[in-house]
């Protein structure tokens, strides 16, 4: 019989759509070059090796654990692992010594992603479970913060100092007014910008902002979680604000500062580990935005987003459990 | 006078690229074939009942299969000849089904059918009359349901019909049929309308024609100031605006309560397509049987892209051939739109009742792609006009929670197909889903029967 001659069979549709995973995550990626130039900017070669190594290690460790572990098909190039590799270095300092680095990458892949079985099972943002491995493993090197545009070309800066919300926390545990802090914080500006010291990816409110309407325009992640994690960050800390304007910090310098506007669009809007419904990921966005508050304002340490994202990440199933879609037709059929 | 408002439905769809290369093509009479294949179910019921033998000679429009119930449609001869056999055939379905082989001796047609040209104006039946002679020609859903249309005309006890809609959205990509109907037979649609209209004892008529058809938009309205009661609407394109519910919801803002059970005259409406209208006037004032029908045949690679006026029973080659032949690197038949239309494994398939196009894909567009994990990524959901969850569908009928799919409304599914469509990681959605709904139906009758 002639091959060439035979017809295909198989059920509709027979057209598809232009998305593919792949267009996805390098989407992801594209949307993360603005921040990607500020860091570099900012921080110099420490940034550019932290985010190579964080890469090439996660990448390989998918690579190892489905070549040589599961002895099955290799998925590197869907682009997942890339995502996953800047993601984590975005959200490290960008002095951290590179075994420790790899060894972020290794947890992010081979414990949060591999382990519960690849692309799409992950429960919890694997980016952010190797970053709060390493915070809890290595609290010194992981809170020790390059100051920005000096000592561009180290790869280890010797000059650190605290972020803001860092500074906050301790002036306010001393027992200091917010409004006496002031002149030892940045300027809204210098957070608008990055010029501020911070994980290599969250500095520059600016660079995400960019990144999020890039997002937003692929359609890859709509605006839900972003707007009400944001939204509710800045109801609960202007409502303490209000209440106390000496204890408690502006609700602009919270969102501003620290991984809010990273967290908001690139971590919690990571599409495996968010609900599925528009109703489920405003609760979910709530949720963090809440928690990020908590922790910062009445928790020990001085940022909570990544906590925050990872606790209502486990919430995520109950919440696709109850938010359901409006169903068509359903409000006529009971009256 | 254009209506300003364009109207759409609320929730889900997709916008695939239209590729309405046949839309220039006027509608072209195909010559006769030598043999005619007329399955005698061509209709959603019980299956017409042959009331011919081989051997016997019939005459064009004379009724060769007679429908057997209420909810079932004649069968009309399309051509004169003399019946060769009658048939184990496959028909567009995929199934072997009894079919009248008629070998073709010219066109010959029975006594009492207007075959002038001249549009009739005057309509001088009364509703019950009307009825009768739709169903007396046979006339079923031509935009791909096929269903009886005497039953839709006929208003269960308890409901009311409000308003006719006619559907002349043609969502589907690639189709031009019903387009290029409104466009050379508008006044004769409208005349089947006013049918319509007064068969079901309404005083308003909404027609939804997709806003891709600027010119059959422009045209219906000019011709719709000089009948009473029939508005135009041009509609947002988006796939599956031409869906039963989305139509109901786009053009009265009602909404049609679920599937199974829910139907357009739960709130008031019915829906007919505009090539069903066109049929009902050719019914009912030239005493014509569905015997004919336009066929859009198009596709990527095909040298040229046509409408064709097809006797009931041609094998789609023939259309194929009048159109410039099998492009070289065909991988995929279609019959009906790329959204929800079969593919066809032989070019011997006749044209039936429901059969509104055939689509030739080339081999790069006829397979499917590598399946990979879900990542969760909503598109399915927020792609569903209906406000299901296809992924968890799918993951349910996979595992088969058969009671946990129900709850999640998957009898809703309308096959629409946006869900597989949208699909970044190529998953079969809508495999599963029409799996689920199948077994989930079946479940349910065997509830029933166990009382």
């Amino acid at each position: 019989m002639d091959k060439s001659k035979l017809l295909t069979i198989s059920l509709s549709p027979h057209a598809f759509g232009e998305f593919s995973v792949r267009k996805i995550m390098l989407g992801v990626v594209a949307a993360l070059l603005p921040a990607f130039g500020a860091a570099i900017y900012v921080f110099g070669l420490g940034a550019i090796q932290v985010i190579l190594v964080a890469v090439a290690a996660a990448v390989f460790a998918e690579y190892a654990i489905q070549k040589f572990i599961l002895k099955g098909p290799v998925t590197i190039t869907d682009g997942s692992a890339i995502v996953t590799g800047v993601l984590l270095a975005f959200n490290l300092p960008s002095n951290l010594p590179w075994e420790m680095v790899i060894i972020g990458s290794f947890v992010a892949i081979g414990v949060a992603k591999m382990s519960f079985g690849g692309l799409g099972n992950n429960p919890f943002n694997p980016a952010l479970v190797g970053r709060v491995f390493l915070l809890i493993s290595f609290p010194a090197a992981m809170t020790n913060w390059p100051k920005p545009l000096v000592n561009r070309l180290a790869v280890t800066d010797a000059l650190t100092g605290a972020t803001p919300l860092a500074i906050l926390k301790e002036g306010i545990k001393n027992g200091e007014k917010v409004l006496d802090l002031m002149p030892q914080l940045p300027s809204y500006a210098d957070l608008f910008l990055g010029n501020i010291g911070g994980c290599i990816g969250e500095i520059s409110a600016l660079a995400l902002i960019l990144g999020f309407i890039y997002l937003l325009y692929k359609k890859i992640i709509t605006w839900h979680i972003p707007v009400s994690m944001v939204g509710t960050i800045s109801v609960f800390a202007g409502i303490l604000w209000m209440v106390n304007p000496a204890r408690y910090a502006d609700p602009l310098f919270h969102i501003l500062s620290g991984g809010v506007l990273l967290g908001a669009i690139f971590m919690a809007t990571d599409l495996v580990t968010s609900p599925m419904t528009p109703k489920g990921m405003i609760i979910f966005g709530v949720g963090i935005g809440i928690l990020t508050v908590v922790i910062r304002v009445f928790g020990v340490y001085p940022e909570g987003v990544s906590f925050a994202i990872l606790i209502m990440n486990a919430f995520v199933p109950l919440i696709n459990k109850f938010c359901k879609p409006v169903r068509f037709g359903e409000s006529t059929a009971h009256g | 006078m254009k209506n300003p408002i364009i109207k759409t439905f609320p929730q889900g769809g997709v916008h695939p690229h239209d590729n309405k290369l046949s839309a220039g093509s006027p509608i072209a009479r195909l010559s006769l074939p030598k043999t005619v294949f007329i399955p005698v179910a061509q209709h959603i019921g019980s299956p017409a009942v042959a009331v011919v033998k081989a051997g016997d000679k019939v005459k064009t429009g004379q009724v060769i299969a007679q429908g057997a119930g209420f909810v079932s449609a004649n069968i009309h001869a399309s051509v004169s000849g003399t019946v060769q056999k009658i048939d184990e055939v496959m028909d567009s379905t995929g199934y072997k089904r009894p079919t009248i082989i008629i070998q073709v001796e010219g066109d010959d047609w029975i006594e009492g059918i207007d075959l002038n040209s001249e549009i009739r104006r005057e309509i001088k039946l009364n509703p019950e009359e009307i009825i009768k002679r739709v169903q007396d020609a046979g006339i079923v859903g031509l935009g791909g349901a096929t269903f009886p249309a005497q039953v839709k005309l006929s208003i269960p006890k308890g409901k009311t019909a409000e308003y006719l809609l006619v559907n002349g959205a043609e969502c589907e990509p690639y189709l031009t049929s019903d387009h290029r109907l409104m466009l050379e037979r508008g006044e004769e649609i409208l005349i089947g309308v006013q049918i319509l209209m007064r068969a079901l004892k309404v005083t308003q008529a909404r027609v939804g024609i997709e806003n891709n058809k600027p010119d059959a938009i422009q045209v219906l309205t000019g011709l719709a100031a000089k009948y009473n009661g029939i508005e135009i609407f041009p509609l947002k394109m988006l796939y599956p605006q031409g869906g039963e519910r989305q139509l109901v919801k786009a053009l009265v803002n009602r909404e049609v309560p679920p599937a199974p059970a829910g139907l357009p005259i739960d709130v008031g409406c019915v829906v007919f397509n505009v090539g069903t209208v066109f049929a009902v006037y050719e019914a009912v004032q030239k005493n014509k049987p569905l015997i004919e029908r336009v066929v859009s045949l198009t596709g990527p690679a095909v040298k040229k892209p046509s409408n064709f006026l097809v006797r009931i029973g041609t094998p789609i080659l023939e259309m194929i051939q009048a159109a410039g032949g099998l492009p070289e690197d065909t991988g995929k038949v279609i019959s009906g739109g790329p959204m929800m239309g079969r593919a066809l494994n032989s070019l011997d398939i006749p044209v039936t009742k429901g059969m509104s196009g055939i689509v030739l894909l080339p081999r790069g567009e006829s397979q499917r792609k590598e399946v990979l994990n879900c990542i969760r990524c909503a598109k399915c959901v927020s792609a569903c006009p209906l406000g299901l969850e296809p992924y968890l569908l799918m993951t349910l009928a996979e595992k088969k929670f058969w009671d946990r799919a129900e709850n999640e409304k998957i009898l809703s599914c309308c096959e629409c197909g946006c869900c597989s469509y949208i699909c970044p990681a190529n998953r079969p959605l809508l495999d599963y889903l029409r799996l689920g709904k199948l077994t989930v139906m079946k479940i349910i009758k065997s509830r029933k029967s166990h009382g």
